[in-house]
């Protein structure tokens, strides 16, 4: 009943073949590129199928509108292709599934969604989110489910979000800060790409950060460091909300390193890869990434995700870096102790 | 049997004997689901001749005398069947010597677990021993004489192969020492290259004597250890992958875990796999090893290492690991028990669709665990149900669920671990007669009025 809307016209057009000639795991031209999209489209086989490592790169590299990995994700399923072990996707699915244990602060018009992800409530705090704590919600029940794209599974996002959709407007509000991209995705990019209607304004919590710390801009001591991103998969599903990284940098002082794997090319933080694939190809983007900080004079590494932030701490610990997320980097900013969680 | 309690004071003193009401209560019983049988006294002594003394009085008398540790073995072990004395062993805690270069130490037989931890945590950082799961209070001495298991285990086998020398309080009241230690102040031996005589006195559950002084081996401690999960759907995937595992020989230990609750978990099976090294390279070279073991199952889709979070990976990397306990309070009413078959690893298909059946019948909290012995020669598989102690028609459930599990173990090649006295009759039934009958002989022999732990191992 959710049909993802793809204009194969666009890509008959295309004057780049970007989505897959960007694409850092497969060697296409642009030629090439074209046609295997159109294949996609057209129900036939394609390498491409086999070979994506559902990096959601592609999502950001298409200029033109059109959804070439939720394409190769509906096409996947539709095909019965696996991307990972069966038991690692049939534990996602498990963890994704409502169990009850949902918590909802005290909602006003405008909340966090903390997705199923508890450990937001110990970074939220402060005069950052003042305007808007104890107004909050998290637990599967308002999980987005869009990981499953990851799993070349459609039909439980399909199946499980419009629930998702209906609980939290149920909940009465009128503006949500996704506090996670996926999150933010689903309803901002995934969603309405599947024909599903939002009852609701999303809002990035980038944005969000930006707008809160200009209003704060008194509180702010620039903090001086050499910062490097992780950029993780998800915010190439709503790739517009990244231009907010370097204003926010500049805005608490904190200096970005150059890197050769940033913005377009940022690598994925490993996790997923290594579930999947096994161990060459997590270490080797694992390894490629963090010598790319550390060459660079990285000082810190910059969380978005905390799927990244888990999957790297330690390596990047053993590198000398310490690893921070970024609600927790302008909480430093304004004077707080994130860690004293003052 | 005049002024026995009189006497038993004579022995450890006023204040370590007891015919009281509440204690006998509370001797005569362990938090498994064998019924309760009180004992007629308890004394906590405090050396080797007051052991000797109590053993030799009740030997003059006729009066049943039954070790304990901690009492944590479940399955009755500890409970006095015919009544008599319980020697809680606690007192007797110190740590005796060490040998540092040679790897062992020797302790009293009722050191803990706990305590030996500590003390090695405090002045030899260098130096570990096999921890069991079980809480802190369980002592080495019965963790040995049930042929426990624990961290090391797949590479060194039982905890009582690591053994390196006992002393022994026999029926008679009389004291042996046996291994390297019989000849020379050195434990560095259980029996090689002398005739290797433990196995009269380990997994008898105190039946020939009382082991008052255990040398265990100590191994080296890595500086750092970390852990990964594979996961795969089918457990007839699983005695592959453990092949496959073992065959690295870079694994500290490996276990196996299934359960429906929390979600997360259902319908999967999980090898945990336990990695140690000196450093960041050692660690990761292991583990690239494992990974690559098990690179034909990856690609063929049938199982994958699942990403373990900070949380998950502190509770795993504990030592004991507390989430055994936690289960073991699941449903609430404080009740764990399992039977734990050691069987073959081509076994654990069966073992685990056992499980699902035994909890769907008697409709039970399960979890399935199993433990690797060595590289790969043999598991401890877990059959574990929670119950509720207060829930009579649980417990009824509960019991018919073990004994099922048993049965089922015993008929598929299994062989009971710390088997209660009914398993072991069972075991006595099905064994080769000749073993029936050596092991009846050394009985005797050694305890000619049976009264070390009865009803323990004795055959018809
Ligand atoms: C939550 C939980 C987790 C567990 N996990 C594990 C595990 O990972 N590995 C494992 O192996 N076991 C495990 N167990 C089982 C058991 O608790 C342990 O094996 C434990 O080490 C037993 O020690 P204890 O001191 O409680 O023994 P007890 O129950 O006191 O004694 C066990 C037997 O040894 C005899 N005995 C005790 N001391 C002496 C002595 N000095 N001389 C002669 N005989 C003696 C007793 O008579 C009895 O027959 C677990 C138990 C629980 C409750
Ligand atoms: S998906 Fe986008 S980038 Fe790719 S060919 Fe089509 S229009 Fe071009
Ligand atoms: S998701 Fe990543 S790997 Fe897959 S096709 Fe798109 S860019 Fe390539």
């Amino acid at each position: 009943m959710f049909d993802l809307k793809f204009d194969e016209n666009l890509c008959l057009s295309c004057p780049t073949g970007a989505c897959l000639v960007k694409c850092q795991y497969m060697e296409l031209d642009k030629e090439q590129a074209k046609e295997e999209i159109i294949n996609i489209f057209r129900g036939k086989d394609s390498p491409v199928l086999k070979e994506c490592v559902t990096c959601y790169a592609c999502e950001e590299y298409c200029r033109r509108g059109n959804h070439p990995f939720y394409l190769i994700t509906q096409r996947r399923e539709d095909k019965g292709i696996l991307t990972a072990p069966r038991a690692i996707t049939r534990q996602w699915v498990n963890i994704g599934e409502p169990k009850g244990k949902y918590e909802v602060g005290r909602i006003s018009k405008k909340a966090l969604s903390f997705g199923f992800m508890p450990q937001f409530l110990d970074i939220t705090k402060g005069r950052l989110f003042e305007d808007v704590m104890p107004s909050y919600f998290f637990g599967q029940e308002f999980f987005c489910n869009v990981v499953y794209i990851h799993f070349g599974n459609t039909s439980v996002i399909k199946k499980r979000l419009p629930g998702v959709i209906k609980q939290i407007h149920d909940l009465g509000v009128e503006e949500v800060v996704f506090m996670h991209d996926e999150c933010f995705a689903a309803f901002d990019s995934l969603g309405p790409a599947f024909g599903m209607q939002i009852p609701f304004r999303s809002v990035h919590y980038f944005q969000y950060l930006y707008e809160r710390l200009q209003t704060l801009k008194d509180l702010i001591k620039p903090l001086d460091v050499k910062a490097a991103y992780q950029r993780p998969c998800s915010n190439r599903l709503c790739s517009e909300t990244h231009k907010y990284l370097p204003v926010i940098m500049d805005m608490i002082g904190v200096d970005l390193v150059q890197r050769t794997y940033e913005d377009e090319n940022a690598l994925c933080c490993g996790s997923i890869f290594r579930s999947m694939f096994g161990y060459d190809l997590a270490a080797d983007v694992q390894k490629r990434n963090i010598d790319d900080m550390t060459d660079n004079g990285a000082q810190y590494c910059i969380f978005n995700c905390h799927g990244c932030q888990n999957a790297m701490t330690a390596k990047i610990q053993a590198r000398g870096i310490k690893p921070v997320h970024l609600v927790e980097l302008c909480r430093m900013a304004i004077g707080e102790d994130p860690e004293k969680g003052v | 049997m005049s002024n026995i309690r009189e006497r038993l004071a004579d022995i450890v003193g006023e204040r370590f004997v007891s015919d009281k009401a509440e204690d006998l209560y509370f001797y005569g019983r362990d938090p498994g689901l064998m019924p309760a049988v009180h004992p007629d006294w308890v004394v906590l002594p405090e050396t080797v001749e007051e052991i000797q003394g109590i053993v030799k009085m009740a030997q003059m008398e006729g009066i049943p005398v039954v070790p304990m540790g901690a009492g944590m073995s479940l399955s009755g072990l500890v409970i006095p069947q015919k009544g008599g004395i319980v020697v809680d062993m606690k007192r007797m805690d110190r740590i005796v010597d060490i040998n540092e270069k040679a790897r062992y130490v020797i302790v009293e037989g009722g050191t803990s677990t706990g305590r030996l931890n500590a003390y090695l945590n405090k002045k030899y950082p260098r130096l570990r021993f096999s921890i069991p799961d079980s809480p802190a209070a369980t002592t080495v001495a019965a963790n040995v004489m049930i042929h426990g298991q624990g961290r090391l285990t797949q590479q060194y086998g039982f905890n009582s192969d690591m053994v390196s020398g006992l002393e022994v309080v026999l029926p008679s009241g009389e004291l042996c020492r046996i291994g390297s230690c019989a000849i020379s102040n050195e434990w560095f031996s259980k029996g090689a290259p002398l005739p290797d005589l433990s196995g009269l006195f380990l997994g008898w559950f105190g039946a020939t004597g009382i082991i008052t002084k255990a040398g265990i081996k100590l191994y080296p401690r890595k500086l750092l250890r970390d852990v990964e999960i594979f996961v795969t759907d089918s457990p007839d995937f699983i005695p592959e992958i453990i092949y496959e595992i073992t065959h690295t020989e870079m694994t500290e230990d490996i276990n196996i875990f299934s359960q429906p609750l929390p979600l997360i978990f259902k319908d999967n099976h999980h090898v945990v796999i336990y990695f140690t090294g000196d450093s960041e390279e050692e660690i990761e070279f292991r583990k690239k090893t494992v990974f690559h073991s098990l690179d034909l199952f990856i690609r063929n889709k049938d199982g994958g290492f699942m990403s373990v979070g900070a949380g998950m990976k502190k509770s795993l990397l504990e030592m004991p690991q507390r989430n055994a306990s936690t289960f073991a309070d699941v449903t609430k009413g404080g009740g764990f028990e399992y039977s734990g078959p050691i069987i073959t690893i081509d076994k654990y298909p069966q073992c685990t669709r056992k499980l699902d059946e035994l909890a769907h019948k008697y409709d039970l909290k399960y979890h399935g665990t199993a433990r690797i012995i060595g590289r790969g020669h043999a598991m401890m598989f877990a059959f574990s149900f929670t119950f509720n102690r207060s829930d009579a028609d649980m417990l009824d459930r509960t019991r018919k669920a073990l004994h099922e599990a048993s049965q089922y173990a015993l008929s598929i090649g299994g062989v009971f671990w710390k088997p209660t006295i009914d398993e072991q009759k069972m075991a006595l039934q099905k064994m080769d007669p000749e073993f029936a009958r050596l092991l009846k002989m050394i009985k005797t022999n050694l305890d000619p009025q049976g009264i070390m732990n009865p009803g323990n191992w004795e055959s018809k």
